[in-house]
């Protein structure tokens, strides 16, 4: 970039105007073959990223299935029920939806404001045919919840293509008669997935950086030869692949597995340890398969650490400790940063290793994505949780810049 | 070399000619025994009289790639499995075509078993289970039994879903069958069947995989599971397990047959599903899995002692409930929730 800024003013000197076509060539084919990639990016990664920020909003269901009814409520002032003629338009579009077999699509999304509105609409869809004017009075005949302003309200809230509700339910929060809301206590679930998600990143963090800061220490100190062993050690699970990691912590921590047999047979314990399908289990498979995300950037930043400066803080009077705080530690903090950014990014997103070894109570946000993605089919609030997830991991990384320039 | 490479390469353009241009019918399902058992009575039977290939998929969750499929205007499945909720649901919202029914005598199926968009093929159960060989003295014989902790210690293993799980509670808790989704209906009976999981949650283990539950109770993991009845039965005839099932509160549901919109081998999926409600194809397969048939003259082609296990044999259809299709449309996506919530609790 730098080049091509400069470029003009050297233009303007006259001998060098054929070595700027030809930086510019250069820069032609530099483009050309960085192309491919781009194109790769940009179709494998910004578009599934745009497509997810989207859906988190996408509410095509109303707006585009019911545009009659949508225009009809919007002159509508919310009080009592719609007259007639928005009825007649809502009852029409229905019979329109069963024809076409989208009764169920517009049913599941009032559904998911208030359950049994799924069976209704389908049921008015189904009957449409049979209902006579006056439609004040067919209407509530064919289902009572037809009477309640509430349902007519809420058709007129999700005419908008575009929807709160997805993100509001990530934060366990929706729109309600007061505006925004908290859901009742028996169906607050993501919030906390959020808190136990940063939580236990936060612990894989902290306990990959004790046990490998000293590994890295003495990678960093120790004979090539010795340098060389350790660093095989620790890459070599790093070439295993994730499930077969788990899979092995699985049979290790199981109530009949090898630890556990071995602590009984040693004597050291008569019951069973209960190490798996709990937060015990989760910490110790996702800290060992972090672990060399964390050396390996440790390990090259204490390589660079001149040994001398320690050896200059001591021969000046200063303690061990002293040194290491004010000397050592100073220097190796880029190090311990960028390690722990690693570590605390990839933990976030973390699905496999909770999923075979935690409880019920440590799943992370990723599971919750995966379940409404495969399970639920509501991907809306996928996406949606997905973009919480985005936006936590784009705090913690703007937090580490913060630092990094505080420094 | 390019001599030998030629004829090769045109003979294995001449062996995926025909596929290309006929095409394979896709037929989609959970895999395991329950695959197993549909190729064995349906697949290879159809391949043979009908000279129609049949290309066999496995997913353990289907609806997804139905939807991306339809979503991106790509349909290369043909023929899907799903319970009655997902059928009326996958009906009306566009995923599904209407049964050609004119290829098939609706009279000999059990009502259950007729559906728009979907036609039973078998009656499918979640029930309760225990090992014989472990628990010994006073078999447990109720809901009531599992639920109860001090006659018969011992963890228990539960789906990790509100669908079926809270209707065990409440029968477990005493809730007269015929008014289960009537309770369920009401906030007290949510709170009266949470209320009874509550009694027994720091004991159960969750399974997600329908391979789970036999293979905790076979490792003595648990004292008593919830399962598929299917997965009971197989377990005990091939693994020579000695698995009993409490047919009490036992929470019945027909499985379908269903043809994705906009398939590419409609006509064959039709033909296909109609082929599949045939008795003797359907007493076949009951031989390889523990369903129940949805054709009326099925049963009677059953072989010695196996209608005794199939979850509509009269005396087990008694003490169970039908699953209420239409409660569980409404209630899933705000059940799952609450459900997940007090998991985490």
């Amino acid at each position: 970039m730098s080049d091509l800024t400069q470029t003009p003013n050297m233009t303007r000197a006259g001998p060098f105007r054929p070595a700027l076509t030809l930086r510019l060539r250069g820069h032609g084919v530099a483009i050309l073959l960085v192309a491919p990639l781009l194109v790769f990016l940009l179709l494998t990664w910004v578009l599934p990223v745009v497509l997810m920020l989207w859906r988190s909003v996408d509410n095509p269901e109303i707006a585009g299935m019911m545009p009659r009814t949508a225009a009809a409520l919007a002159e509508w002032d919310g009080e009592g029920l719609p007259d007639e003629a928005t009825m007649a338009a809502a009852i029409a579009e229905f019979r329109a939806a069963d024809a076409e077999r989208t009764t169920g699509l517009i049913g599941r999304r009032l559904n998911l404001v208030e359950p049994g509105w799924l069976g209704l609409i389908r049921k008015t869809g189904a009957r449409a045919d049979r209902l006579e004017p006056p439609f004040a009075e067919s209407l509530p005949a064919l289902d009572q919840k037809w009477a309640d302003p509430r349902i007519w309200q809420e058709i007129k809230r999700l005419s908008s293509p575009v929807t709160p509700d997805y993100l509001l339910a990530t934060l366990d929060r929706r729109v309600g008669a007061e505006g925004i809301e908290r859901v009742e206590p028996v169906y607050r679930v993501h919030l906390d997935a959020l808190v136990r998600t940063f939580l236990i990143s936060a612990s894989v963090c902290a306990a990959c950086l004790i046990l490998g800061f000293p590994l890295a220490f003495l990678m960093a100190a120790a004979s090539p030869r010795l340098t060389m062993i350790l660093m095989g050690v620790v890459l070599l699970p790093f070439w295993m692949s994730l499930l077969a990691r788990t899979a092995a912590w699985v049979v290790l921590l199981q109530g009949q597995g090898v630890v556990n047999k071995a602590l009984i047979s040693l004597g050291l314990i008569t019951e069973p340890l209960s190490l798996m399908f709990n937060r015990t289990g989760v910490l110790i498979a996702m800290t060992h398969v972090m672990l060399p995300y964390m050396i390996l950037p440790l390990y090259a930043a204490l390589r660079t650490i001149p040994i001398e400066m320690v050896r200059a803080g001591l021969s000046l009077g200063g303690t061990p400790i002293t040194v290491f705080r004010r000397i050592y530690l100073p220097l190796a903090a880029p190090g311990i940063m960028a390690g722990l950014v690693l570590v605390g990014v990839m933990s976030l997103g973390y699905y496999i290793t909770p999923a075979l070894v935690g409880g019920p109570g440590d799943q992370m946000l990723a599971w919750f994505i995966a379940f409404n993605t495969s399970v639920a089919l509501n991907w809306g609030l996928a996406s949606a949780l997905a973009v919480l997830l985005l936006v936590a991991v784009g705090l913690l990384y703007a937090l580490y810049r913060a630092l990094l320039r505080g420094r | 070399m390019k001599k030998h490479v030629t004829p090769i390469v045109a003979a294995a353009l001449l062996a995926a000619t025909p596929a290309l241009a006929e095409g394979k019918l896709t037929v989609t399902t959970y895999g395991g025994s329950y695959t197993e058992s549909q190729r064995e009575a349906y697949y290879k039977p159809f391949e043979s009289e009908m000279g129609i290939p049949v290309q066999e998929e496995v997913a353990s969750e289907v609806w997804p790639t139905v939807k991306a499929q339809i979503d991106a205007g790509n349909v290369t499945w043909d023929v899907v499995t799903g319970e009655t909720s997902t059928i009326i649901l996958g009906c009306d919202t566009g995923l599904l075509e209407p049964i050609d029914w004119s290829l098939i005598d609706q009279t000999k199926l059990i009502p259950d078993a007729i559906q728009e968009c979907g036609v039973g093929t078998i009656v499918q159960s979640s029930v309760m289970a225990y090992d014989a060989d472990k628990i010994t003295g006073d078999a447990p014989t109720t809901a009531a039994d599992f639920f109860d902790l001090t006659k018969y210690p011992g963890k228990r293993a539960m789906r990790k879903s509100p669908a079926t799980t809270l209707e065990f509670a409440l029968i477990g808790d005493g809730v007269a069958k015929e008014d289960v989704y009537q309770v369920l209906s009401t906030p007290e009976g949510l709170d009266r069947a949470f209320a009874k999981l509550d009694s027994i949650k720091d004991q159960v283990i969750w399974w997600e995989a329908s391979s789970q539950p036999m293979q905790l109770l076979s490792d003595g993991e648990v004292a008593m599971t919830t399962s598929w009845s299917g997965r009971v039965t197989t377990a005990n005839r091939m693994d020579g397990k000695n698995f009993e099932i409490i047919w009490d509160g036992q929470n019945y549901d027909v499985d379908f047959f269903a043809v994705i919109r906009g398939a590419p081998h409609k006509d064959d999926a039709m033909k296909f599903i109609a082929f599949a409600t045939d008795p003797k194809r359907q007493a076949k397969q009951m031989e390889y899995i523990s369903y129940g048939p949805t054709h009326v003259d099925a049963g009677a082609m059953l072989p010695e002692g196996l209608a005794e296990q199939l979850p509509n044999y009269p005396d087990n259809l008694a003490k169970g409930i039908k699953n209420d299709s239409a409660f569980w449309a409404d209630n899933l996506d705000t059940l799952q929730a609450r459900f997940q919530a007090w998991l985490t609790q």
